[in-house]
């Protein structure tokens, strides 16, 4: 098995996915107005995710995970290097991805004002849906992620797992083509969690989206993900690796033992 | 259903009812006892019985000569609170955009908090001929910080994981407006409204007594002159049943609109 950085991370030869989804070139941020409390969150990182990949993006807490993340999103600017989503800046053509990239974040974010409904339909107002077509869409998404009849509850009735559903519900309804997910149920207790990662993956290859998967657990990396991303601090590749459908548990084993001393290094 | 469900059921409806009425009228039934027993033992200039007070009251609302008077308070209050909402709100927007902005008229808010409603009044009279527009000045003067700093809290306390979310799908600045920002600061903006309007009676009055041909500070000032404590008491009670309506409207405003609340078994 290679551990080489980013050799498995290409598509495959007669892939048609040729043009990356998301490049990062050479980027590098800095946090801190002055050289004493300067701090480096990412270090000249370089990475191509491509078009259907779910990639889970693996490290220690404070490595810069969120800090890609929210590069990304187009909340924040690198310091050095480019970030490119789709062949744009986000940062720059921060508009032009409305409707394009969706986010399911670490706690579930709902408005507490408003009804599990009304909060998945929230991304669909910004893309000014109608609202008859809105309300089936949105309807639609919570049934599918098995909350029918909840959908006049404020978030304050539903538990922790059902409102994490609401927000996939809301990522999903916008049709986003990119989703970004930063440790979504990591706050949730582990039998919720391992039926959502089941319900997340496979509505994410049903619906061909291309996935950045925030995580620090190698179990729910190697879930997850078909391409496992590690990080080491401050934000640079330690180890890359794709994972076919195929592969034994002899091999996961030994993917989870390399992760685990990439990281302990 | 049996004559013995119907009244069960009426027993569980109309008893919490009745007990919550009981308990809000208590402690004025209370002072309207201690009320009459000082008005038996003093003279009617001092002490009046409630029920001349609760005549006068009566007679004060049925005579439309004497209730454009009060309408006319009214007027005053909620033109003053609306005209301190907008500016205060037009300022708290800046401020809480722009740190200079802030920097500058917080310190000059705060010092026009210090200064007494009573001077404000005396500015008027002295820089201001129109006698509406006096009051108005006043008003908008006496609650445009409160309300002003208010606004700017709530700003400030839009929550942050919360603006991210929605700022993720791209919204323009309207769609921003009306589903992060707006909801987010409403709840402190009725507190405002509720605060700023027993402050706004009471500055009103004052600047109504000094500077006014009419309304309910004027007749106060009428009622002085003639030693009429019924009449004063009756004016004073009308100011009051304003306060009480609009406060009640407040309240059920809240209970629609924050009815997304998780309500706890537990008080605090």
């Amino acid at each position: 098995m290679s551990n080489a950085v980013s050799s498995l991370a290409v598509p495959a030869p007669g892939s048609k996915a040729s043009e990356p989804e998301i490049r990062f070139e050479h980027v590098t941020k800095t946090f801190g107005r002055s050289e004493s409390d300067l701090f480096r969150a990412v270090d000249d990182l370089s990475l191509d995710v491509y078009p259907g990949q779910i990639v889970a993006l693996l490290g220690k807490t404070g490595c810069g995970k969120s800090t890609m993340f929210n590069m990304i999103a187009g909340l924040l600017d690198p310091t050095e290097g480019k970030v490119l989503v789709s062949g744009r800046d986000p940062f720059r053509n921060f508009d032009w991805y409305r409707g394009k990239i969706a986010i399911v974040f670490q706690n579930d974010r709902l408005l507490p004002w408003r009804t599990a409904i009304e909060n998945v339909e929230l991304g669909l107002e910004m893309l000014n849906v109608p609202g008859a077509q809105r309300r089936e869409t949105a309807q639609r998404w919570l049934s599918r992620l098995g909350l029918g009849g909840h959908e006049n509850d404020y978030p304050h009735a539903l538990s922790g797992g059902m409102r994490q559903r609401v927000s996939i519900a809301r990522a999903f309804a916008t049709n986003a083509g990119l989703l970004l997910c930063d440790e979504p149920f990591s706050a949730l207790d582990e039998m919720t969690a391992q039926r959502l990662r089941e319900e997340f993956t496979s509505l994410v290859r049903e619906n061909g989206k291309t996935a950045v998967f925030i995580t620090h657990s190698i179990n729910e990396a190697l879930q997850i993900g078909d391409r496992i991303v590690v990080l080491k601090r401050p934000a640079k590749i330690a180890y890359d690796i794709n994972l076919t459908a195929d592969l034994g548990s002899a091999e996961k084993e030994a993917i989870r033992e390399k992760i685990r001393d990439v990281l302990s290094a | 259903m049996t004559q013995q469900t119907l009244q069960s059921n009426w027993t569980s409806i109309v008893m919490p009812v009745l007990t919550r009425i009981a308990v809000l009228a208590a402690p004025f039934v209370l002072l309207a006892v201690a009320w009459q027993i000082a008005a038996s033992m003093f003279p009617s200039y001092l002490f009046p019985s409630l029920i001349d007070v609760f005549l006068r009251f009566f007679k004060i609302v049925a005579s439309w000569d004497q209730f454009v008077q009060v309408l006319a308070t009214v007027g005053r209050i909620m033109a003053g609170l609306a005209g301190a909402f907008v500016i205060g709100g037009a300022m708290a927007i800046v401020m809480a955009r722009s740190r200079a902005t802030d920097n500058f008229l917080s310190p000059i808010l705060t010092f026009f908090q210090g200064i007494p409603a009573l001077s404000w009044v005396v500015f008027a009279i002295i820089w201001f001929h129109g006698i509406e527009f006096r009051i108005l000045f006043i008003m908008i003067m006496t609650t445009l910080p409160a309300f002003t700093f208010q606004i700017l809290g709530a700003l400030r306390a839009v929550p942050k994981d919360l603006f991210e979310m929605v700022l993720s799908f791209r919204p323009t600045k309207a769609q921003m407006f009306r589903t992060m920002i707006w909801p987010s600061v409403f709840p402190e903006i009725v507190t405002a409204w509720k605060v700023n309007l027993g402050n706004a009676a009471r500055v009103v009055v004052v600047a109504e007594l000094v500077g006014a041909t009419g309304g309910v500070g004027y007749e106060l000032l009428q009622q002085q002159q003639l030693f009429d404590m019924a009449g004063a008491l009756a004016w004073t009670l009308q100011l009051v049943m304003f306060v009480i309506i609009v406060q009640q409207i407040l309240t059920w405003i809240e209970v629609v609109a924050f009815r997304y609340r998780a309500i706890s078994e537990r008080s605090l």
